[in-house]
């Protein structure tokens, strides 16, 4: 009988077998990008102020990346518990640690990119014009967000995962635990881009609380996942 | 067969004990807070607020303290204690309660003393916060599913809530240093404490306690009695059926 493999092996084909399906499916890159694209269309519409946008661009960048979370946590697990794909991976003795790690990095990766193509989105659209030193901050602080949002978003889509109404209770759960990270990564890429009147520099307190917030996300979630999804 | 269930009742001669010295502190504490406390220099009669305001905020984060106190219990036994994860949906549900009292009336405070219903500070927010996840928790408490299943997902959701706490409370903090308003206003609401006031305080305090103690008792008992109502009727209602058929058979 072979070994089973360690928790970081497990997260690492974990997150491999989600970015597979994502990548052959791309639900992701054909609907969530696209849907994230025009909310930033709409935020125009609605300011309808070309300065007042350049300001308000990290917040809205931050907001529907936020909101694309909610949509990308329900598809991770909606291809979970359409075939019963969770309990086989319980019934096969997986570590329910690996399984929220690997889901996590999954999702983290997906919303690292919505937000890389919602900040370009940003930069077009609201004609704003970044200082360079601000990639470094940009760069980090976009890490440390989306990191803690995807470990909080596999918490608890792992939670409703399967049952009825989760489409409507996951935005009720989510949302007030990830005010940190929108507060933290909207102050963080205002001083990146320079549309809050701060220095680059004063862009690093919030990327020290993101990555607190990224890090305490992901213990909690190790800790509790396993009694989260169990039947 | 149905007269044991039926004559059951939520009280004890404890939580009688303590619903009439419930009701007795609240009485002390209308007298005092009302009539017998003097009104503060600068707010007048609108610091008698306070006498409700702080108990319920005491009251809600008890509240909280004991569903999340529960929650790891719940987690670290698998979630087979029924009556540990009782204790936490009920204590939940009354700090969902008191958390609204206390924002509706922080709100109605603050509109008279600072001359705004809502300040951005880290306290106020923080709350309002954890009131929105304490309504997510008791919507998960409801979801279908064994009664392990729910104990064991409510006590993620109340630890998760707690671990937000202060980090929703430092972040808020650290985002209001930035945006530092020149105000007139004291964003405080605390006010010179006189003698009587502190001890009408701390008659709210306790009057509201007794409240916390009585309510849960209650609720975790009322919450037991519908676990056995779920789990007996449908073996009563195939007992009755069986009994009656015969009985329909021979008329």
């Amino acid at each position: 009988m072979s070994t089973p493999p360690g928790v970081v092996a497990t997260a690492r084909m974990i997150a491999a077998r989600d970015l597979r399906i994502e990548w052959r499916a791309r639900v992701v890159t054909n609907q969530v990008i696209p849907f994230a694209a025009v909310n930033m269309v709409l935020f125009a519409f609605a300011v309808d102020d070309t300065g007042a946008l350049g300001r308000l661009a990290p917040g809205l960048v931050w907001l529907t990346v936020m909101f694309s979370l909610l949509l990308c946590a329900q598809r991770a697990f909606a291809i979970e518990s359409a075939d019963g794909a969770l309990e086989a991976l319980r019934v096969a003795g997986v570590d329910p640690v690996g399984i929220f790690l690997g889901k996590a990095t999954a999702l983290a990766v997906q919303l690292f990119a919505l937000a890389a193509v919602m900040v370009l989105a940003a930069l077009i659209l609201y004609d704003l014009d970044p200082p360079a030193g601000g990639v470094v901050v940009l760069v980090t602080s976009a890490i440390c967000a989306t990191c803690a949002l995807a470990a909080t978003g596999t918490i608890y889509a792992g939670l409703a995962a399967g049952v009825s109404g989760r489409e409507t209770l996951l935005p009720l759960l989510v949302v007030p635990v990830v005010s940190p990270v929108l507060i933290g990564a909207t102050r963080a890429v205002e001083a990146a881009l320079g549309t809050g009147g701060t220095a680059v520099a004063d862009g690093w307190p919030w990327v020290g609380l993101l990555a607190v917030v990224a890090v305490a996300s992901a213990v909690v979630g190790a800790l509790t996942f396993g009694s989260a999804i169990r039947d | 067969m149905t007269t044991p269930t039926t004559s059951r009742s939520t009280g004890t001669r404890a939580t009688r004990v303590i619903g009439i010295a419930a009701i007795v502190m609240s009485a002390w504490l209308s007298l005092f807070g009302l009539v017998l406390s003097p009104a503060d220099v600068a707010q007048g009669d609108a610091v008698r607020i306070m006498y409700v305001h702080v108990p319920s905020v005491w009251l809600a984060y008890l509240a909280f303290i004991v569903t999340a106190i529960c929650s790891v219990w719940v987690l670290v036994a698998r979630g087979r204690v029924p009556g540990v994860d009782r204790v936490a949906g009920a204590s939940a549900e009354i700090g969902v309660v008191f958390m609204a009292v206390t924002l509706v009336s922080g709100m109605l405070w603050g509109r008279i003393t600072w001359g705004v219903y809502w300040q951005w500070d880290a306290r106020l927010t923080t709350t309002a916060l954890l009131f929105i996840t304490y309504i997510g928790y008791l919507a998960v408490r409801g979801l279908e599913g064994s009664p392990e299943q729910r104990a064991r997902r409510s006590a993620v959701v109340g630890v998760v809530a707690v671990a937000e706490i202060p980090l929703v409370h430092w972040s808020v903090r650290l985002w209001r240093s930035l945006h530092q308003e020149a105000t007139v206003l004291d964003t405080d609401l605390d006010v010179d404490i006189d003698g009587l006031m502190l001890f009408t305080l701390f008659v709210g305090v306790i009057a509201f306690t007794l409240w916390f103690v009585w309510f849960v008792l209650h609720r975790a008992r009322v919450m037991a009695l519908a676990a056995l109502v779920e789990e007996r009727s449908l073996d009563e209602a195939l007992a009755e059926r069986a009994a009656e058929v015969p009985a329909g058979g021979q008329n």
